[in-house]
C-alpha cells in the first residue's frame, strides 16, 4: 500500500477536496426541497417579496399546514395512496412469488416460454398499455374506482424475475427436505421461500411502493373523482384550484405528499437503495 | 405432495437429484408420475401470473396494434382495416414530429448528464471513508421523492419574479429568463430537472459496481506499477464498470423516454411545442382529445423506440463489456 493513502492521516488534501464538492453538490440536490419547505412556512407577503432567507420572518407555517389539510382533501390523497399502493403490493407478492417458485425450482414443460413471457413483460412500458387497459377498464366497468387504480399492476413481471433470481440460490436441498416433511409446494413457497426471501421481498415493496405512490400517468386516466385521488393527482388538482396564487399552502401539501416516503427512506437506507438496486448489478 | 408416494417406490429417492440414470427400471414409472404431478403442481402455481400477463400485458399489446391498424374509436361498436393511415396522420403532423425530436434531444441531454454526475459522485463517496452514507442520502433522495409534487416545488424555483434561480441570477448580474415559458429554455430546464432526479439512482448503481471490484485488482494493478489513481483508475476501475455502466444507460435512457409527469405540471408541452415529449403526446391525443387511432399509432412509435432501445442494448452489452 503507498504512502499517500495512510489512514490515519484525516485531513488530507484530497480529502478536503471530497468533503467540498460532495457538500457542494449536495446542498445544490436539496434546494428544492428546502425552497419548497421554506415557502411553506412564509406567509404569502414575504413569498411575493421575495428575498433569499431560508427562515420566514413572520412564521406562517400553521396557516400554511391547516389549509394544505383542511381546503383540499389532503389527508384522503393521502389514504386513498395508502390504500392503493398496499392493495397493489399484496396482490404482486401473491400472484408473483409462486409464478417465480415455480420458475425457480420446478420442471415442466413450458417454462422456458413462461420466462421468456416475463421477460417481454419486462420490455414493455406500462404506458404503451395504457388505452387498451382503460378499454378494458371501461367493460368491467370499474373506472372511477380504487379498482381502476390497482387491476393493471396485479402482476409485475420484475417481481417474478425478482423473486426467481433469489428463489434460485436458495438451495435444492431445502425444498427437498420440506417435501420430505410433507408439505405441498404451495405451503413451501409461503414457509419456506418467501420467509427465506426477505431481502428480496423488502426490496420489491420499496420498489413497488415507491412507484406507484409517486405515479401520476395511470391515475390521471383511470379515476375522475377527487375523492379517489391518490397524491400525486391530489396535488395537482389542488394546485389547478389554487391557479398558483397560494404558494404558501401548495408548497405545504407537497411537502406533505414527499414526507412519508422521504422519512422512510432516512429510517431505512440501505433497504431502499438495495430495493432500488436489487437485482440491476450482479 | 407427490414425494411420498414416490418414496414408497423407489427407496433411494433421496440420491435421485444426482444420479437419475442410475435408478433401477421399477423407479421410472414413479419418476415419470412424479414429473406430471411437478408439471401439473408449477402450471397450478403459476396459473394466475400467467392470465394476468396474458390479460394486463400481451392482450393490451395486440389490442394497442389493431387500434392503430384501424378506424376504431371509443364507444365505436364496429371498426375496419385502415393499414397505415393513422401512422401516416400521425408522421405528417408538426406537433408529432416535435414530440418525437424533443424526447430524444431530452434522451441525449439526461443520459450522459447522469452518467457523468452519478459516476463522480459515486467515485468521490466511494475515495474516502467517512460520511458515506450521509452523502448517499442526500444525493439519492430526488429518486424516491414524489416528481409531481417536487415539480410544483421546482415550478416555484424558476418562477420568473419571485423564484430563487432568477433572484441568484439577477443577484450575480447574469440574464434571467421566464425559464418554462420560453421555447429556448423549456425542454434544456424540463432535462435538467431530470438529471437532478436520476443521478442518484445512477450512483447509487455505480456505488454497488465499485464495491464489487475486488481489492486483489487494485493491488495487482500496484504491483504492475499502476501507482497513480488515474492509472488504477484507467486500467482496473473503468473496465469493470463497464457492464454497470452499459446497465445505467438503458435504465436511465428508459426512465428519460418516459418522463412524463415534469411536462405535465410544468409546461403541458409549451410553449407551443417546445417542450412537448412522446408520453406527453400520447397521453393528451388517447385521453384527452379523444383521439384513438391516433393514441395507438403513437403508442406504437413509443414502443417500437422502448423496445428497439432494450435489444440493441442488451445486444451491445453482450459483445462488448466485461463479464466475470
Amino acid at each position: 500500500m503507498s504512502i499517500n493513502m495512510h489512514p490515519n492521516r484525516l485531513l488530507q488534501p484530497s480529502a478536503i477536496v471530497r468533503h467540498a464538492v460532495l457538500l457542494t453538490t449536495g446542498a445544490l440536490i436539496l434546494v428544492p426541497f428546502v425552497w419548497m419547505v421554506s415557502l411553506s412556512l412564509k406567509p404569502p407577503g414575504e413569498i411575493f417579496r421575495a428575498s433569499f432567507s431560508f427562515w420566514p420572518t413572520q412564521f406562517y407555517g400553521v396557516e400554511n399546514y391547516t389549509k394544505a389539510l383542511t381546503e383540499a382533501p389532503l389527508p384522503r390523497y393521502m389514504g386513498n395512496g395508502l390504500i392503493v399502493c398496499a392493495l397493489i403490493l399484496g396482490l404482486q407478492i401473491l400472484v408473483c412469488a409462486p409464478c417465480a417458485y415455480a420458475l425457480a425450482k420446478l420442471r415442466f414443460p413450458g417454462r422456458d416460454l413462461l420466462f421468456a413471457m416475463v421477460l417481454i413483460g419486462l420490455l414493455l412500458p406500462h404506458q404503451v398499455l395504457s388505452l387498451p387497459l382503460f378499454v378494458l377498464g371501461y367493460q368491467l366497468g370499474i373506472l372511477n374506482t380504487y379498482a381502476a387504480l390497482i387491476f393493471p399492476y396485479v402482476v409485475s413481471p420484475f417481481g417474478i424475475f425478482l423473486f426467481r433470481q433469489f428463489f434460485k440460490t436458495i438451495p435444492d436441498d431445502v425444498v427437498h427436505a420440506a417435501r420430505l416433511d410433507g408439505l405441498s409446494e404451495i405451503a413451501i413457497v409461503w414457509k419456506i421461500m418467501v420467509p427465506m426471501a426477505l431481502p428480496a421481498l423488502a426490496a420489491f415493496s420499496i420498489f413497488s411502493v415507491v412507484g406507484h405512490w409517486n405515479d401520476l400517468f395511470w391515475p390521471l386516466i383511470a379515476v375522475r373523482d377527487e375523492s379517489l385521488m391518490p397524491p400525486p393527482l391530489g396535488i395537482m388538482a389542488f394546485k389547478s384550484e389554487e391557479s398558483g396564487n397560494d404558494y404558501g399552502p401548495l408548497m405545504a401539501a407537497s411537502t406533505l405528499i414527499v414526507l412519508p416516503l422521504v422519512v422512510a427512506f432516512l429510517a431505512a437506507q440501505k433497504w431502499f437503495v438495495e430495493g432500488m438496486t436489487g437485482g440491476a448489478v450482479k | 405432495m407427490s414425494e411420498p408416494l414416490a418414496l414408497t417406490g423407489a427407496p433411494d429417492e433421496p440420491s435421485a437429484t444426482g444420479s437419475v440414470r442410475a435408478l433401477p427400471s421399477p423407479a421410472v414409472a414413479p419418476a415419470r408420475r412424479r414429473a406430471l404431478t411437478e408439471a401439473l403442481a408449477a402450471w397450478a402455481l403459476a396459473g394466475p401470473a400467467v392470465f394476468f400477463l396474458l390479460a394486463l400485458f400481451f392482450l393490451p399489446v395486440i389490442g394497442v396494434l389493431v387500434i392503430a391498424l384501424t378506424d376504431w374509436q371509443f364507444g365505436a361498436l364496429t371498426l375496419a382495416f385502415v393499414g397505415l393511415a393513422n401512422f401516416r396522420e400521425v408522421f405528417a403532423d408538426d406537433g408529432f414530429r416535435a414530440s418525437l425530436v424533443n424526447t430524444i434531444v431530452y434522451v441525449l441531454i439526461v443520459v450522459p448528464g447522469t452518467l457523468v454526475f452519478g459516476l463522480l459522485i459515486a467515485l468521490l463517496i466511494e475515495s474516502g471513508k467517512s460520511c458515506r452514507s450521509f452523502y448517499r442520502a442526500i444525493h439519492f433522495l430526488p429518486f424516491m421523492a414524489t416528481l409531481t409534487a417536487m415539480a410544483v416545488a421546482w415550478e416555484a424555483l424558476l418562477h420568473p419574479t419571485i423564484g430563487l434561480v432568477n433572484q441568484t441570477l439577477a443577484a450575480i448580474g447574469l440574464p434571467t429568463a421566464n425559464w418554462l415559458r420560453d421555447e429556448n429554455t423549456a425542454l434544456p430546464v424540463l432535462a435538467v430537472i431530470g438529471i437532478w432526479q436520476n443521478l442518484g439512482y445512477a450512483m447509487v448503481l455505480f456505488l454497488a459496481g465499485l464495491k464489487s471490484i475486488p481489492q486483489d485488482l487494485y493491488d495487482a494493478a500496484d504491483i504492475d506499477g499502476a501507482d497513480l489513481w488515474l492509472d488504477r483508475f484507467r486500467t482496473v476501475t473503468l473496465p469493470l464498470l463497464g457492464p454497470v455502466s452499459m446497465f445505467v444507460v438503458i435504465v436511465v435512457a428508459l426512465r428519460a423516454f418516459e418522463s412524463f409527469d415534469t411536462v405535465k405540471v410544468l409546461t403541458q408541452g409549451g410553449p407551443g411545442h417546445a417542450s412537448e415529449m412522446l408520453l406527453y403526446t400520447l397521453y393528451r391525443e388517447s385521453f384527452e382529445y379523444l383521439r384513438t387511432g391516433y393514441g395507438a399509432a403513437v403508442a406504437v412509435v413509443f414502443l417500437a423506440i422502448v423496445v428497439t432501445l432494450t435489444l440493441a442494448q442488451a445486444r451491445l452489452m453482450d459483445r462488448k463489456v466485461h463479464y466475470q
